[in-house]
């Protein structure tokens, strides 16, 4: 068993991060913290995840999230995708492995995967909108928000979801209040089998190993650890029976990496203007690349050079999510 | 169960079969992926369905509903055919050796002594042979063909691999599979835990199905071992409680019985409870009953119980039938033969059968009394919710009182787990309105009838006007003075039997344990299986201490398990016949040559001798049964029989309909389907999903919006077949009532093959209703037949026959 | 009492200086002036714990209720939070999707919070006092027992019982309430009586 975490305090706690530790911050730029945490993981095994939900409760109830009660679709999967108050959802995928001709139930827990190249953040538009802690944990400040809705373009998982209600974008911030007193996130504190563990990162992927030990000693040959390194690794990962086919699960992709599409926007679009414009005017945003921007700084000018290779990429609609295997 | 949730860690292998533990009771599922990460344990799982426990097993086999009996029945046969028993364990700790009276035998279905006209049997021959010297005579040599052990070996014999298969749909190599997994387990280093809940019960032979396992488990030296035993999961937070203080018809608190008509007199009642010990040595601790029984009835009336009055034996009520269990309850009810009924937190128009019969009774009562935190279905069982619920409350004479209790959040005390830990809760909120606790309530009952019986008199006021009652305030009594009672205390200084000037005992002490109890009235006790929890040393169920010596999974300090603090039953059969743990590695007690000593407390005299005194102390012959005796309703083996509603008739005895000695009511027999029906045939089950509890978490706006609203689910084969559509409506109907629900195709339920027929089971599960926060449905019970266990009555809700097809949905 | 688990400092900062700066004092200079703080304030700083066991399933996982105001000063208590027990040895702090939901049922909008009667023929539910109520029932199970005690079957053998009224006993209640309940249910001579462990 992996060591649970003491239970939360009561008496105040001073948070052992903040906005001293952040290294990236959307459309801005912050000084380089002076020191690093250390980088903190969600482990979600995969193959000890009995579907129960308890995460799912567990996020809702902490976070204070309102969620609709929807219908029965045919399927376990409820409510049928992610939306701005359900950050984590199961998701159930029936699946025949042509091997063994055996039914696998594949469950896995959905929800953001807190890359350490975070294609949300290099997609926003506003600037503190979306942060990333030095620990790994990426956040968004609703303050900020415009509800462009590029974080959903820029998410190689499509993750963030647009609230109906203030028109701001939402997923999970790991918990960041919780982390930030010692804590574990609500979903890991309550998974009933630990299909969910938390720690550093190091730390996780070492339990990572020892799990994958035990399913190829049960004949699961591809056993693994999904940590993609396409958007450099994340600070969620999963241990999959079958990582050798991500997509199986739910349509977890191959291969995610950033949208080239955003890395270039992201180079040329870091100013304040677009802050107002609004989810309205994102189509428009081709104008402005063409048009070019008026506060840029020389690094993103070479990013975007680097990544577009002098070539504009074709116009998308970034309201259509896409980066779903 | 017989360990704890914390000791399944112990195992190598858990067979899940009736019951879904990563659905039902995940947090202690737990331990089963412990087991699994840290031991290389195995996980099967045998069920009609592939639930989200055969998601994380390593081997799954279907099962058709209703036919585990010839399931483990093989699986006993393929370990004797294979010589895969523990034989030290068999032939020192089980009744294998013992020789079966003449006249015994079994044919057909059937074993000597029945009477179908009474659906009952004549057990006078399910019994030992008795010697002279008045011990049952055994045969440790296993040759004569009248032992427990030949006598088995050939009853199973019927059970092969194929006739499993014939009956039960599991495919053949399936079968085997399982079979050899389990027979690994015969090994004294091996173990295997049985996790069983109501998908064994909730079966017209519910009792034998999980009496087959428990022979198994015998069989292969399972019980009583560190990652054994039978763990029967059990559903509502204190329903061990419930049962452990007899809230039944039939029960006296700590497994003892109300009297019934037949015992005109304590003498009588006292004269089949010698419990005298069948084989020499042995503690048969029956032999106590004297003592448990006084000192409950000094509990219960004090002074008002004395020598002379047989210590207040009139006072109990006296049976005319077995039991007045909830079914009959609702039998009599529906027959105009009761007036006034309470529900304390228990919703029965959601959670018994027929839920059509269950609203015509409750509407012949004058009068129904709702206790609930919450409003249930019952409480408004005449309101109309249109086809949900179509009622005409202008038609419905029944007057409600709904009266709103506190729920645990708001409490304090005690709840049994299925370890039988007795954990202790503080309250922590103040509850809504005027809400008020059922203690408070309960008393209100109580002070107000006795006052009415003070004034006015009536029908034998005795039992009421001397109910002990001395409380400090007697509106309320807390929490800790209820728990004391039922640990008991001395009533007088109490003086060693042997030595009458020797004080054990001063008055008004709180006992340390049971064997403190006396029979002449000197102590008192409401519960002597809880004695010991709240003694001199304060409330030990309050107790917070998680330390773990060695890491056994034991926390013998962490609150206080029944009985004695005791962990794991039998725990003295975790050792050899010499006292010698059967593997060192999960030792748990052994004798250290003068006594028995280990990490948990020894259920057995800690200074029995170990090739004396039998590990199975509760049995007058020390020993566990494979031949039950007359204990069981059915025989003293278990025999396959088919659900009363069943797609095929019984393969080992055709003319058989269901359980031949369940209780059948009149007007519910002629609403069962016929065997084979075209018009029904569908087998049904129906069970939980891990989004709800219940008919409660209806009411909790999270767990709807994780499971939304009412469905069944079939197979793509039967959906393909029907043109029923994934998330489109179907109607299904059985005999008793018709439903709307979403259809769930699926891949996890598959056709199976059952006596050369293809048998599509629907999977119906039972959390909806018209009251709640979740989306209107129907119950399950809308469907489900009105019969139940032979031996409890425990309603057959998971193998009935329905039809389904495609709709449009209901018209609200 | 030893209330140790194995446990562990994971989450060990890298610097010194972070422990023990709060939020505020960290101060936002360093980047733009509107930007605002990502991360909540604890929500359990200063509510009440109190030990109870999960109302649903026998596994009788620990939990921690979280509250304003403490019921043990004679305080009006509003349960906040509710949240699996670490130190417990079955749940070891984890929760199913019931036991995650616990505030739920506690803050239900079905709870029931006054007694109310539903009148012969009426259709709907009509206030009445606690006194009005006890009494109406008390009442009532005198009538029943008095006009049908069985005394004595037709043998002639005392039998003392009582079958026109039947009480279904909980599941979910402590040991304390099935005991004082048994007690009142029993001294009356009611056979009829029953609890859910079968459903």
């Amino acid at each position: 068993m992996f060591p649970p975490i003491p239970n939360p305090p009561v008496t105040p706690t001073p948070p052992k991060f903040g906005e001293a530790d952040l290294i990236r911050r959307s459309a801005s730029s912050v000084p380089q913290p002076a020191q690093h945490l250390t980088e903190v993981a969600k482990l979600i095994d995969v193959s000890k995840c009995i579907g129960c939900k308890a995460c799912q409760a567990a996020c809702l109830e902490w976070n204070q999230l309102h969620e609709e009660i929807g219908i029965n679709v045919g399927s376990y999967t409820n409510p049928p995708d992610l939306t701005e108050n359900t950050f984590t959802l199961m998701r159930f995928t029936e699946w025949v492995n042509p091997e063994t001709d055996n039914l696998e139930w594949l469950i896995r827990k959905d929800g953001c995967m807190h890359c350490a190249d975070p294609g949300c953040l290099k997609a926003c538009p506003s600037p503190g909108a979306i942060v990333q802690y030095s620990n790994g944990i990426v956040d968004f400040v609703h303050e900020n928000c415009i509800g462009c809705g590029y974080c959903i373009k820029g998410c190689p998982f499509n993750i963030p979801r647009i609230s109906k209600v203030d028109h701001t974008a939402y997923k999970c911030t790991l918990c960041s209040d919780r982390v930030a007193v010692g804590q574990g996130p609500a979903c890991q504190k309550a998974c009933p089998t630990q299909a969910i563990v938390f720690g550093t990162k190091e730390e996780m992927k070492g339990w990572a190993d020892g799990r994958i030990k035990d399913l190829k000693s049960r004949g699961y040959a591809n056993a693994g650890l999904y940590d993609p390194p396409g958007v450099g690794g994340t600070h969620v990962m999963y241990v999959l029976q079958h990582a050798d086919k991500p997509s199986i699960y739910a349509g977890l992709p191959d291969n995610p990496r950033i949208s080239p599409i955003v890395e270039t926007w992201k180079g040329v679009t870091k100013y304040v203007g677009l802050a107002v414009m609004g989810f309205a005017a994102a189509a428009g945003f081709v104008h402005y690349l063409v048009a070019g921007p008026n506060k840029v700084t020389e690094e993103d000018e070479e990013n975007a050079e680097r990544l577009t290779e002098g070539t504009a990429p074709p116009p998308a609609d970034p309201a259509q999510p896409q980066g779903h295997a | 169960m017989t360990n704890s949730w914390t000791d399944i860690r112990n195992t190598d292998l858990v067979v899940i079969m009736g019951g879904n533990a990563a659905e039902a009771h995940p947090c202690g599922f737990k331990w089963v992926t412990e087991a699994k990460a840290n031991r290389g344990a195995k996980l099967v799982v045998v069920d009609p369905r592939f639930t989200r426990s055969a998601a994380v097993a390593d081997y799954y086999a279907p099962i058709r509903q209703g036919t585990d009996i010839a399931f483990l029945n093989g699986v006993i046969n393929y370990c004797i055919q294979n010589n895969k028993v523990q034989w030290d364990y068999v032939k020192a700790f089980t009744n294998a050796a013992y020789i079966v009276k003449e006249g015994f035998a079994y044919k057909d279905g059937l074993f000597t002594g029945y009477d179908e006209t009474k659906r009952d049997y004549d057990r006078s021959t399910w019994d030992y042979v008795i010697g002279e010297d008045g011990f049952a005579v055994v045969d440790p040599t296993f040759e004569n063909p009248r032992c427990v052990w030949n006598l088995l070996k050939e009853h199973v014999s019927i059970y092969t691999p194929e006739m499993v298969s014939r009956i039960t749909g599991t495919p053949k190599d399936k079968f085997l599979k399982v079979c050899e997994m389990i027979a690994e387990c015969s090994s004294p280093t091996k173990t295997m835990t049985s996790m069983y809940a109501l998908g064994w019960t909730q079966h017209s032979k519910g009792s034998q199905n999980i009496r087959t396992m428990a022979m198994l488990q015998l069989i292969l030296g399972n019980i009583g071992v560190r990652g054994g035993g039978m763990n029967a999961l059990r559903g509502h937070s204190n329903i061990q409680g419930l049962t452990d203080i007899g809230l039944m018809s039939n029960l006296i608190p700590g497994y003892m019985n109300i009297p019934t008509e037949r015992e005109k007199d304590f003498t009588t009642y006292m004269s089949t409870r010698g419990f005298k010990p069948l084989r020499p040595n042995q503690m048969s601790y029956w032999q106590n009953y004297r003592k448990f029984f006084v000192s409950f009835m000094k509990q219960m009336w004090g002074p008002a119980a004395t020598k002379e009055n047989d210590w207040a034996y009139a006072y109990l009520p006296k049976l005319d039938v077995p039991s007045y269990d909830v079914l009959r309850a609702f039998e009599l009810m529906h027959q105009g033969k009761m007036n006034v009924y309470f529900c304390q937190g228990f919703n029965p128009l959601q959670a018994f059968p027929n839920k059509a019969k269950l609203a015509e009774s409750l509407a012949k009562l004058k009068l129904l009394v709702i206790m609930d935190p919450l409003q249930t279905e019952t409480a408004r069982f005449w309101e109309n919710h249109g086809v949900y619920n179509q009622a005409d409350p202008s038609t419905i004479q029944t007057e409600v009182i709904q009266l709103p209790t506190t729920c645990f959040a708001e409490d304090e005390g005690s709840l049994v787990n299925s370890g039988r830990w007795l954990q202790w809760h503080w309250a922590a909120g103040s509850p809504p309105g005027t809400a008020k606790t059922d203690v408070w309530i309960m008393s209100q009952i109580h002070l107000r009838l006795k006052e009415l019986y003070r004034k006015e008199g009536g029908a034998f006021p005795d039992p009421i006007l001397n109910l002990n009652w001395s409380y400090k305030d007697p509106h309320e009594p807390s929490p800790a003075e209820l728990a004391k009672e039922m640990n008991g205390s001395a009533l007088t200084d109490v003086f060693d039997p042997n030595d009458p000037t020797k004080k054990v005992l001063e008055a008004g002490k709180q006992l340390a344990g049971f064997a403190a109890l006396r029979d002449d009235g000197t102590t008192a006790c409401g519960n002597w299986i809880y004695s010991g929890s709240f003694t001199e040393a304060g409330n030990m169920m309050a107790r917070r201490d998680n330390s773990d010596p060695d890491d056994t999974g034991a926390y013998p300090k962490w609150t206080w398990a029944w009985p004695a603090n005791r962990r794991i039953l039998y725990n003295r059969a975790s050792c050899d016949i010499d006292g010698k743990p059967w593997d060192p590695t999960r030792k748990l007690i052994e004798w250290d040559g003068s006594k028995w000593a280990g990490y948990d407390v020894p259920d057995i005299a800690p200074t029995a001798k170990p090739q004396d005194v039998g590990p199975f102390i509760m049995n007058p012959e020390g020993v566990s049964r494979l031949f039950a005796r007359g204990m069981m309703r059915e025989g003293p083996f278990p025999v396959h029989y088919e659900p009363f509603e069943s797609p095929v008739a019984n393969v080992i005895a055709p003319k058989i309909k269901g359980n031949p000695v369940a209780r059948v009511f009149k007007d519910d027999l002629a609403q069962f389907a016929e065997t084979a029906s075209p018009e029904f045939p569908y087998p049904a089950t129906s069970y939980r999903l891990t989004e709800h509890f219940h008919y409660w978490t209806k009411n909790n706006h999270v767990n709807a919006v994780l499971q939304p609203e009412f469905f069944v689910e079939l197979s793509e084969e039967l959906a393909k077949e029907k043109g029923i559509a994934n998330g489109g409506w179907v109607r299904v109907w059985s005999k008793r009532g018709s439903v709307f629900a979403k259809a769930m195709v699926t891949k996890r339920i598959r056709p199976m093959t059952v006596d050369g027929k293809t048998v599509h089971v629907i999977g119906i599960p039972i959390h909806w209703g018209f009251i709640g926060a979740a989306k209107k449905g129907f119950g399950a019970n809308v469907l489900t037949p009105y019969v139940g266990d032979a031996n409890i009555e425990t309603p057959e809700y998971k193998a009935f026959l329905v039809n389904i097809e495609p709709s449009t949905g209901p018209v609200a | 009492m030893n209330m140790e688990l194995s446990r562990r400092a994971f989450l060990r900062v890298s610097g010194a200086g972070i422990a023990g700066t709060s939020l505020g004092a960290m101060g936002f200079g360093d980047v733009e002036e509107a930007q605002a703080a990502a991360i909540k304030p604890f929500r359990l700083v200063n509510t009440t714990e109190t030990r109870n066991t999960c109302t649903y399933c026998s596994v009788a996982c620990g939990i921690i209720i979280y509250s304003k105001g403490d019921l043990k000063k004679g305080e009006k208590a509003d349960i906040v939070h509710i949240e699996g027990d670490s130190d417990h040895p079955t749940n070891r702090g984890t929760l199913c999707p019931k036991g995650a939901a616990l505030l739920d049922i506690v803050k239900a909008k079905t709870r029931l919070t006054e007694p109310m009667v539903r009148r012969a023929g009426s259709d709907t539910f009509e206030p009445i006092s606690w006194d009005e109520a006890m009494d109406k029932i008390a009442r009532a199970m005198k009538a029943d027992r008095d006009a049908n005690f069985v005394a004595a079957n037709k043998d002639g053998t005392p039998v003392n019982r009582w079958t026109t009224t039947g009480f279904l006993a909980a599941s979910a209640t402590t040991n304390e309430t099935a005991w004082c309940t048994y007690k009142v249910v029993r001294s009356t001579g009611m056979l009829v009586f029953d609890n859910q462990a079968r459903v």
